[in-house]
């Protein structure tokens, strides 16, 4: 072949090349021909990242049984995903709050009927660095005086939270603005949504707070429970105290109730359309439902607790 | 490929060692001190990442969906496929849509009339628009034209809209290396305008063609924030198998599986880091290979 064949070769080649990539997917569908399940279709959820790990393994768990029915998982965010959700693009949209009146609104416009379930428990965690020796226990009175607007600027030093402390000066880390967490958070602690004092260090990956907290003993930050968990070694839990005592965030305090303010619901929010004209939706949801205990400890979450469970198969079943 | 350092050091050196002016040397060190810092961020980078990878780097990684229920066998199998897709799609609307925008503008377009103006403006200034925006401009679309977001078709628009004018840019910076004389001799002979790009103008200017084309091509691959905005999923257990398909794409499940607690996940991310690279350093490969394959100098 000579050069100039060659270079007339390159202009189809280059193209191809780009062709032949497409052509690597195909293949497997059979993989794992399911014996009796009938369903098939897909299920299909976005929404908040924090509630994405329960619906990921739900859909694991429920590939088990109905092999031939795909689940996907987007994470757009809670207010992302309703957005979608009411568009009728999804079918179920996870979410770390309730839904808000506008989002519903738009929801009823489309003529998209939904029903809430509470799937699991998050305990929003407030930790220290395990050097710390100071904090053991903090009011919510003294996580407002930390975290509201008006401490910026003016609330620098430990001894202004509580003069029992050092006058070290506070290192705060804490999820941005865009997070559902920090949504909660400040709901319950600041008394208004979104009200939150802002020199603090912001990241939306918690792995971030983490690595900040654990590295300075005068530094304070908070997020989901799991995140604690799985570094309980460099981390101190702080506990509450609401007014009834000081309580630490457990599974168990989560719970059974006396973790406030900051044990925070999770939901999911089922498309009653989709659920009706999709028997996958509905049976993904059935299953959700009865396997939920599973699915929150598989997704390290806090499982409902016998109330809330009941109040979660009944509502899924009166679905569709 | 030249270096920073082998640019910076050659004319230096080129004076010979006569003209050691403090300031020359001075600045010399100064370049070096840059480039060491560079290359060390880099090399600390990728090491890292290669340890932590390192206990993840196996077959597990290429055949296991993603998992949630034991994050110690994720695997970034939906992903890389889905990557596959996604750019191979990309390629095939913005490739064939790039050079022949870049045909147009450089060898029939006149350049005095206004709209052709019009279109050299916007393409310098569309090359410099972040990327996100296109994410936006695709949902939009998709939204209007009745497409879901979140399929292999959606995420390819969107990185074709990102790459269109890096392309016809490179094309025509290409096409305008070819010598004036080739186009000259052809049309002499006889040939028409079009003969003479189809036969002489294109087929020489395939290696300037192939090389941009590809590294806008890598650009896309390890593009997340359009996909992401475009509601590109994070947890899927089977291969997308078409262009209406929901997918994920490495980026994405690199970004979901680094922020997870499960310290199984963050190996997983480092793990499919590695993969991206991989494809990265061959996709740029290949552009080096055709480069030097049929490059010609007149």
């Amino acid at each position: 072949m000579n050069r100039r064949t060659l270079r007339r070769a390159a202009v189809p080649a280059t193209l191809f090349i780009a062709l032949g990539l497409t052509a690597c997917g195909g293949g497997n569908e059979e993989e794992s021909g399911g014996g009796d399940s009938a369903l098939s279709g897909e299920v299909l959820v976005d929404g908040s990242s924090t509630v994405q790990p329960l619906t990921a393994a739900a859909g694991e768990f429920f590939a088990e049984e109905e092999p031939q029915v795909n689940v996907s998982v987007g994470t757009s965010g809670t207010g992302g995903g309703f957005e979608v959700f009411c568009q009728g693009e999804t079918d179920i949209s996870n979410a770390s709050r309730p839904i808000k009146d506008e989002e519903a609104a738009l929801c009823e416009e489309n003529g998209i009927e939904f029903t809430e379930l509470q799937v699991a428990t998050d305990a929003l965690t407030v930790v220290v660095s395990a050097d710390n020796d100071f904090i053991d226990c903090l009011t919510t009175a003294e996580l407002a005086t930390l975290w509201g607007p008006d401490a910026e600027g003016t609330v620098s030093t430990w001894n202004q939270v509580n003069p029992e402390f050092p006058a070290e000066e506070i290192e705060l880390y804490g999820p941005g603005t865009d997070s559902g967490t920090f949504d909660y958070f400040t709901d319950e602690i600041n008394g208004e949504e979104g009200v939150s004092r802002t020199d603090y260090n912001a990241s939306e990956d918690d792995n971030v707070i983490v690595q900040g907290v654990s590295g300075s003993a005068n530094a304070l930050g908070y997020f989901g429970y799991t995140y604690f968990e799985e570094n309980a070694e460099a981390l101190k839990a702080v506990e509450i105290d609401s007014g009834e005592g000081c309580v630490a965030p457990s599974a168990e305090t989560a719970q059974d109730g006396t973790y406030t303010p900051l044990a925070r619901p999770l939901f999911i929010y089922v498309s009653n359309t989709a659920a009706s004209e999709k028997p996958e939706v509905k049976a993904f949801v059935d299953f959700y439902a009865t396997n939920d205990d599973r699915i929150a400890e598989a997704a390290q979450y806090i499982p409902l607790n016998d109330e809330q469970r009941g109040e979660l198969e009944s509502a899924a079943s009166s679905i569709g | 490929m030249a270096t920073i350092g082998q640019l910076a050091t050659r004319p230096l050196k080129a004076q010979g060692n006569s003209e050691k002016s403090p300031a020359s040397m001075v600045f010399l060190v100064a370049l070096w001190v840059a480039v060491t810092f560079a290359i060390l961020t880099l090399v600390i980078l990728l090491v890292t990442s290669f340890m932590d990878a390192l206990p993840r780097l196996d077959g597990g990684l290429f055949t296991n969906y993603s998992s949630q229920v034991s994050p110690e066998t994720a695997g970034a199998r939906a992903a890389i496929i889905g990557s596959l897709w996604v750019i191979g799609a990309t390629a095939i609307m913005a490739i064939p849509l790039g050079i022949a925008a870049a045909i147009y503008l450089e060898e029939f377009a006149n350049p005095v009339r206004w709209y052709n103006r019009l279109i050299e403006v916007n393409l310098q200034n569309l090359a410099a628009v972040p990327a996100i925006v296109y994410g936006m401009l695709t949902a939009g679309l998709a939204l209007t034209i009745g497409l879901r977001r979140g399929v292999v078709l959606a995420g390819a628009i969107a990185l074709a809209l990102l790459i269109l004018p890096v392309i016809i840019i490179t094309t025509r910076e290409a096409l305008r290396s070819v010598p004036a004389e080739i186009r000259q001799g052809s049309l002499a002979l006889g040939a028409t305008q079009l003969q003479t790009v189809w036969r002489q103008t294109l087929p020489s200017a395939v290696p300037g063609i192939a090389t941009g084309t590809i590294l806008a091509l890598s650009r896309a691959l390890g593009e997340a924030a359009p996909l992401l905005l475009l509601g590109g999923l994070v947890f899927i257990r089977y291969d997308p198998d078409g262009l209406f398909s929901g997918f994920t794409t490495l980026p994405i499940q690199i970004f979901n599986w680094a922020g997870q607690p499960q310290v199984e996940f963050q190996e997983v991310a480092a793990a499919a880091i590695i993969v991206l690279l991989g494809m990265l350093l061959l996709m740029n490969a290949l552009a080096i290979v055709i480069r030097n394959r049929f490059q010609r100098r007149w």
